[in-house]
């Protein structure tokens, strides 16, 4: 029977480097999806049979027979031992939200085989361990929270330090999303109007909840669900409306100012109105299409119609965001590879629903191979569709052009994804869009490829589902991202209320309005000046926004496994330490590589600092450098690299402080004779516990 | 199959994966089972009243968005 088993998975792994094999050689044809989605699964079952194994057993030593806080502190409430199926579907969906979505389609400019390597070889060495470890160590620490795991092994100043910088990364965070947000509904009648929609339905369903069935979250689910559905085929209706659409069709800049407003006043409202009842909406839409998605693309088979590697990956010059694969391609997708804000759901709620250590591995590590399996999906979305078109939704005016017959022909000529400019609009048609040039942020794209695949496998005979398939992806893109910025605002203020109660003790009152409102508005202030500044950039704000996302969470990621590191030395499992300081040691690189080049890099498209002074210097001259179209939008060119040249620094400042402290606990653990953990004491599981757990 | 008996439990089987999922969906918005709240006061505290579904959900529900976790992001 073992050797059956031996011989079962050796199969698997030969079949998974045959499709990985297939991939990666296979030029100059267009290969099946299948490929790829059977490559990374394999990899990801063997890495989870082998390598997360062997975590588990040899480098964390995990004991079944040892009590978890779930078991320790039930309550019933907080601390709950939970079946471990269940447990995973709540991790997973605490962790998968937009960014393995918008990563790899941003990736795909290189074409599809830089990215696919990247999620499946980052997942298994760094994202999936740093998941794990944080969970283990967290599980082991009465279910403590990342800030406190720092403070208590490394000291109070790190703790500190790397609170400041989760804040900063959630600023950064709420910025960019909201920035997907306004690039996706920018001009967008259809959209917006579906947007808007969903806030009567939320309140509706909160109302409810509340005090019409309270609790009952199932049927009204189902209900504001099928609402929803209305509002998006009504919202098609309304686009088409000669006053009605021009009433709902609105410019980036009103979006901005739109969802700043929203922002602060959605997260002074009682939790129960909006943010629990559209969190609720979107939780069950998310996990619903991406199941869909997974189906769809079984069913489909699509073939990838983007080459495996375009002359971008070469050149590092690519339209829809600059730099060459190392380090950009690593900063850039993020989440679905390693992604740091993982580190903070694996010590928020999961740790305290564990039942036994024995779980830890399936959710931990398995929760987030999970993850790196939509980012496949995503990024399967995007190549599926005509490179031509992925160009055109994704590149800036600067560089092709405000119009369809000039945007069609560098794409054609210069870079070779041949595309009729009749072809982009019949595509907009297609997705009742009025055009689909630069719409940069990932979210449209990515929706164009939902849209097509659920199109193909749900087959009506009808072009108008098409455009409400589009539509559908872009609200459920829409809705989750609402719900973090809201949700986003709130941790934000609580965490700004901390910082400055050490200033102003008065500020710590969480009961106070005068300090709420003070808070809450600080930090929508702040979220909402980046957001702001982006939106107006003449270079269309992605470009330079993700990156910094990609920097602040690969830092926050390598900021977890600095900590996994220490932990391991001080448990004096030395020959171990390798596992989490290896990817640590690659995340450091990665970024600061990446950080030093946007600040320092001689090239104006590509360092923050260079581009000032090319600009500065345009001003001074009295001259206009496009893409700025005036002595305004020069301003903002300049105010924006200094910006971003400011933010970079504060991040590798963050990083390297949190370095050092973590060279001097692992040199004092070293030193130690013993073990300097500060893990909770054993308690064994009691047998009425066991029998408990074995019904769960 | 033939003529061996069908085990009791094999008609329960659809029933217990229903309620997981439910679990698992109701875990998602934050709101564990509450009937397995309801049992732990029982059992461990028999001297309190355990709160009745409106007032469990509430107090998960403001656990959950109203404190300093609940974000979520990718």
């Amino acid at each position: 029977m073992k050797a059956f088993s031996k011989l079962a998975w050796a199969a698997l792994a030969l079949l998974g480097a045959f499709c990985l094999g297939t991939v990666a050689l296979r030029r100059g044809e267009q290969i099946n999806a299948l490929w790829i989605v059977v490559a990374a699964v394999s990899i990801y079952l063997v890495a989870y049979r082998y390598y997360a194994l062997f975590i588990a057993n040899r480098v964390m030593g995990l004991d079944p027979s040892r009590a978890t806080p779930a078991v320790l502190n039930n309550d019933g409430l907080d601390y709950v031992p939970t079946n471990k199926h269940v447990l995973y579907g709540h991790h997973f969906a605490a962790i998968a939200g937009a960014g393995p979505l918008v990563g790899p389609v941003l990736a795909a400019q290189m074409g599809y085989l830089p990215g696919l390597l990247w999620l499946v070889v980052g997942v298994v060495l760094a994202g999936a361990v740093q998941d794990f470890m944080v969970l283990f160590i967290s599980t082991r620490r009465n279910g403590r929270s990342l800030g406190d795991l720092v403070r208590e092994e490394m000291g109070q100043v790190p703790g500190t330090i790397a609170l400041f910088g989760a804040f900063l990364i959630m600023i950064i965070i709420l910025a960019v999303l909201a920035m997907v947000v306004v690039k996706a509904l920018a001009e967008s009648p259809w959209g917006m109007f579906t947007v808007i929609a969903t806030m009567p339905i939320a309140i509706f369903m909160g109302v409810y909840m509340r005090y019409i069935r309270p609790g009952r979250i199932g049927e009204i689910s189902v209900v504001g669900l099928v609402l929803l559905l209305a509002s998006i085929w009504f919202g098609g209706q309304v686009a088409a409306h000669p006053t009605w659409g021009p009433a709902f069709t609105f410019t980036a800049t009103q979006i901005t100012w739109m969802l700043i407003g929203y922002g602060f006043i959605a997260s002074v409202l009682p939790v129960w109105l909006l943010l629990a009842p559209r969190d609720y909406l979107s939780t069950f839409l998310k996990i619903g299409t991406i199941v869909a998605l997974a189906i769809g693309i079984f069913i489909v088979m699509p073939e990838l119609r983007m080459p495996a590697l375009t002359q971008f990956a070469a050149s590092g010059d690519g339209p829809v965001w600059k730099g060459g694969m190392f380090p950009f391609l690593f900063i850039t997708i993020a989440c679905g590879a390693v992604s740091g804000f993982h580190a903070l759901i694996s010590s928020g709620t999961t740790p305290k629903l564990l039942a036994n250590e024995g779980h830890m591995r399936y959710i931990g590590y398995g929760g987030m191979l999970m993850e790196s399996f939509v980012a496949i999906m995503a990024l399967v979305a995007a190549s599926i569709i005509d490179p031509g078109v992925y160009f055109a939704m994704n590149s800036p005016a600067a560089v092709i052009g405000a119009d369809t017959a000039s945007a069609a022909a560098p794409i054609s000529q210069q870079w070779g994804f041949t595309i009729p400019p009749q072809d982009l609009e019949a595509t907009a048609a297609a997705i009742g869009e009025p055009t689909i040039l630069h719409r940069a942020g990932g979210a449209p794209t990515l929706a164009v490829g939902i849209a097509q695949i659920l199109h193909q496998a749900i087959p009506t005979g009808s072009n108008a589902m098409m455009a409400f398939w589009y539509h559908f992806a872009i609200l459920f893109e829409a809705l989750f991202i609402l719900t973090a910025v809201d949700a986003g605002t709130r941790s934000g203020r609580f965490m700004l209320q901390d910082l400055l109660g050490n200033f102003v003790p008065a500020l710590r009152r969480t009961d106070s309005w005068t300090a709420n409102i003070i808070a809450t508005g600080g930090c929508v202030a702040l979220w909402g000046y980046l957001l702001y500044s982006g939106v107006v950039d003449p270079f269309g704000g992605i470009q330079t926004l993700w990156p910094l996302f990609g920097i602040s969470n690969q830092m926050l990621a390598g900021i977890a496994l600095m900590l996994g590191t220490v932990v391991l030395f001080k448990m004096k499992r030395d020959r171990y330490a390798w596992v989490t300081a290896l990817p640590a040691a690659w995340l450091l690189i990665c970024t600061t590589w990446a950080g030093l080049i946007k600040i320092f890099d001689g090239n104006p498209a590509q360092g923050f600092l260079a581009q000032a002074r090319k600009y500065q210097a345009g001003i001074d001259a009295g001259q206009i450098i496009a893409p700025a179209k005036t002595a305004g939008q020069m301003e903002q060119v300049v105010h924006n690299a200094y910006l971003n040249t400011g933010l970079t620094v504060l991040f590798l400042l963050v990083v390297f402080s949190i370095l050092v402290y973590s060279v001097k606990a692992i040199l004092a653990a070293r030193a130690s004779t013993g073990r300097t953990d500060r893990e909770t004491p054993y308690v064994p599981l009691t047998a009425e516990q066991q029998a408990a757990q074995a019904n769960l | 199959m033939g003529t061996a008996l069908v085990p009791l439990q094999h008609f329960a089987t659809h029933r217990r994966v229903w309620r997981r999922l439910v679990q698992t969906a109701r875990l998602c918005c934050g709101i564990p089972d509450y009937d397995n709240y309801v049992r732990h006061m029982l059992e461990k505290h028999p001297e309190q009243e355990p709160m009745d579904y409106k007032t469990f959900f509430r107090e998960r529900q403001e656990a959950r968005y109203g404190g300093r976790s609940g974000f979520r992001c990718c």
